[in-house]
């Protein structure tokens, strides 16, 4: 049983992890590409990790693998957030429609 | 290959295809973004790593202390090359 959980919120977060990857190298310009990454990536490291915390026995290191999605949650949005800002400070442009598509 | 396994090499593909915006981005804000992807991914690997060979609570201090110097770096390097728009 404890198996199967495990199994089924890894691969989830594994979809959602891979949904990131798609979205960092299709998308056009650096902010659709932090938009894609940092909430896909958030939460599928969350599912991920959950995973394998139902996967280990309870004791102190559960507490350690809780902690590192608490961690996980504020500190990418504080990089995507830093990241974004940074860009915007520094008068990157976003694409629009009918600009060329980037590599 | 038990399931995990399965897991964790695809994860590893993953990782090296985030690796493309790493080496290919045309600007230090997309490299950065997937430096970030990458670290991230990273962390999940370490405490895979740990359920495979069964030494999870040596692995998730390792997995702490990665992300949080991922972290740390990112936001660094990104505050180093933020600049005002006229100059």
């Amino acid at each position: 049983m404890r198996e199967v959980i495990a199994l089924a919120l890894l691969s989830g977060g594994l979809a959602f992890v891979l949904a990131g990857v798609v979205g960092i190298l299709r998308l056009p310009d650096f902010y659709c590409r932090l938009h894609a990454t940092s909430k896909c990536d958030t939460l599928g490291l969350a599912l991920m990790v959950a995973g394998v915390a139902v996967l280990t026995p309870l004791s102190l290191t559960t507490v350690k693998v809780l902690a590192v999605v608490v961690l996980v949650a504020l500190v990418n949005a504080t990089a995507a957030h830093a990241l974004g800002r940074a860009a915007h400070r520094s008068g990157l442009p976003p694409w629009r429609l009918g600009d060329p598509r980037p590599r | 290959m038990t399931p995990i396994g399965a897991i964790a090499t695809t994860l590893t593909v993953a990782l090296g295809l985030s690796l493309y915006r790493v080496l290919a981005g045309p600007t230090i804000f997309d490299r950065l973004t997937g430096l970030s992807l990458i670290g991230t991914k990273s962390t999940i690997l370490l405490l895979l790593f740990g359920v495979l060979t069964d030494r999870v609570d040596v692995f998730i201090d390792i997995a702490l202390a990665y992300a949080f110097i991922s972290f740390v770096g990112i936001v660094t390097i990104a505050k180093y090359f933020e600049r005002e728009d006229d100059e």
